[in-house]
């Protein structure tokens, strides 16, 4: 049977693990453990696990303070209060004086376990890509969240790690060492190029292989670090194909697809689609109708292709 | 030199007048900056930098350090003429105050400023800051004290009484806070009477579990005192509610929201200076 694993899950195991391994790591949590499982770091070391209550901007300037200590925090909390509720304290006391502050942003995109609009977060890709030292980090799969948070720990600096909720397929080898600001190439093709970031790179491989059915052979590139971003990688995805659809569980205004067009129309102009978030709020469902309403199933990933191999054709 | 310089308290009145002037040079100078909130908070900078705290100007990254947070952060170069007083910069470098590639910048730079702790000038952000320290300061065993000023209008964000609740929740007796309370914030308030930034800071704070010494900020002994009478407070923050005069100092200024940020002319100038060589 196919492995499978939360991010989350991988996120509170590895917190613990690196906190085993180095004493300057604590955990500020703002009562959201039993949902980010950074509660497996109280359980672990009760007195590094510092409680901030449900108040994000004095978490994040407490995570500042303790910084400068020689400690690492890593903050748990949602990535819709991430990147919103306490936005002008990351700014001011975070990434203006480039503190080594880590913050996670669980319950990333739209799959939320159905909370709803007010707990999905479509735009904190476009909110810290736009912010000047901050690294953003959306891993495919819990063995990249792993890989990741050790990067994050040998990196001095403000880190953004984008998580997701449920259990999901892995697709890295164990032995992967994640190297921030480099984009991985999962498959090669020669129609179309497929660019996904965070699990929805996932989503991109089934899409491929629905591709490959129909005789279309798609080149996919995994683009786990939104800033800084690979674009040489980007660019080499673009000119080993002519065609780009990017996927992002997130909107399709300034995250990966906004990055990747950026990157395009300045370097290696071709025709491109972004599969994402419209400019629009979500709902509280199941993931599978979410996935379907929403346009982020790996069908509408093979749609944008079509679009796409149609324009070529005509 | 490492510690307490210790100077009497006509030596800090002395000290304060030469801030208060540089201050002033230093605003009219760059044609930019704040006045009034500077000019309230001098009194208690000095006590800070010349008797309080636990620092070396040859050694602002000094591990061992007491640390201090300017979380009223446009009051900045009032910092900076104490700063420069106690030697951690040349006092010229006030001239470079708000100028381009300045170490000077208009609200606190860690990353610029040698000895500044932390960051601020958005409001509200500095207590909680001064938490972390003092609770990465406890955790590392260490005996460094950390203080934070904060303004009255300041005490408007929410942010502050969120690190209100922690610091005391902490029981985090290693931190001070100052309120440079002094009643008057950017516009506020005008009708259809005038109304204080914030009703009742010793109440508001003692319901939040801290300790509360209430002062005259202008008063040195009063000043020193409280600053002592913190250090003996065991099991919760103290808060010193300093009662200032915005602008103290300079007559057509003080008191007057007018001057929180004005730049003053050459005739304001040149009266100011009048005014601030002639104070006892």
């Amino acid at each position: 049977m196919e492995k499978v694993l939360a991010q989350r899950d991988v996120f509170g195991e590895t917190l613990v693990e690196l906190a085993h391994q180095d004493p300057r790591i604590v955990c500020l949590d703002g009562d959201l453990s039993t949902s980010t499982r950074a509660d497996l770091m109280f359980e672990a070391y009760p007195e590094r696990f510092l409680q901030m209550g449900i108040a994000e901007q004095n978490m994040f300037g407490v995570a500042a303070g303790i910084a400068t200590m020689g400690f690492i925090p890593f903050i748990s909390t949602f990535a819709v209060f991430a990147a919103k509720r306490a936005l002008d304290q990351i700014r001011i006391v975070i990434a203006q004086p480039g503190l080594n502050v880590k913050f996670i942003g669980a319950y990333s995109g739209i799959l939320t376990g159905k909370t709803g609009k007010t707990h999905q977060a479509m735009e904190d890709l476009t909110v810290f890509r736009a912010m000047p030292n901050v690294v953003s980090i959306a891993p495919i799969d819990g063995v990249e969240v792993r890989a990741a948070m050790r990067a994050m720990v040998a990196y001095n600096g403000p880190v953004y790690l984008r998580l997701t909720r449920d259990p999901m397929p892995i697709i890295m080898a164990e032995n992967y060492e994640f190297k921030i600001g480099k984009a991985i190439v999962l498959r090669e093709g020669h129609d179309i190029s497929l660019i996904g970031t965070g699990e929805q790179t996932q989503r991109c491989l089934e899409a491929a292989k629905l591709l490959a059915e129909e005789g279309v052979q798609a080149y996919v590139l995994h683009v786990p670090t939104l800033k800084p971003l690979d674009n040489e990688a980007i660019v080499k995805a673009a000119s080993a194909t002519g065609l780009v659809v990017t996927a992002e569980d997130h909107s399709i205004l300034g995250g990966l697809g906004g990055a990747v067009a950026e990157v395009l129309g300045e370097e290696y102009p071709v025709r491109m689609k972004r599969v994402g978030v419209k400019d629009t709020f979500g709902e509280s469902a199941p993931n599978g109708p979410l996935l379907e309403k929403y346009g982020l199933t790996p069908r509408h990933i093979v749609e944008a292709a079509h679009t796409l191999l149609n324009y070529r054709k005509s | 030199m490492i510690g307490s310089a210790f100077p009497g308290n006509s030596d800090l009145t002395e000290i304060a007048r030469n801030v208060r002037i540089n201050i002033i040079r230093s605003v009219h100078h760059a044609k930019g900056g704040h006045l009034g909130g500077p000019f309230s908070a001098v009194e208690l900078l000095v006590s800070l930098y010349f008797h309080e705290l636990r620092i070396d100007p040859q050694n602002p990254s000094w591990e061992e350090r007491d640390r201090f947070i300017l979380s009223k952060g446009h009051s900045a170069i009032g910092l900076y003429a104490v700063m420069a007083e106690r030697g951690f910069f040349p006092k010229e470098e006030l001239m470079t105050f708000d100028a381009i590639d300045s170490r000077l910048q208009g609200h606190p730079d860690m990353t610029k400023t040698p000895g500044i702790d932390m960051s601020s000038g958005s409001l509200g952000q500095g207590l909680s800051a001064g938490i972390g320290i003092a609770l990465g300061a406890r955790m590392l065993g260490k005996d460094c004290r950390t203080y934070v000023m904060i303004g009255d209008g300041e005490a408007q964000e929410g942010q502050i009484w969120e690190a209100a609740f922690i610091a005391s929740r902490y029981k985090l007796d290693n931190l001070v806070a100052i309120l440079d309370n002094n009643k008057v914030q950017q516009f506020g308030w005008q009708y259809p009477m005038p109304l204080p930034p914030i009703d009742h800071p010793a109440q508001k704070f003692e319901a939040f579990g801290w300790n509360v010494i209430e002062i005259n900020g202008h008063d040195f002994k009063e000043i020193l005192d409280a600053f002592a009478a913190a250090k003996k407070v065991k099991g919760k923050p103290t808060i010193i509610i300093a009662n200032t005069i915005k602008g103290k100092g300079i007559s057509f200024a003080e008191g007057k929201y007018q001057w929180h940020a004005r730049v003053p002319n050459d005739e304001e100038l040149a009266q100011a200076l009048v005014e601030l060589e002639k104070a006892g």
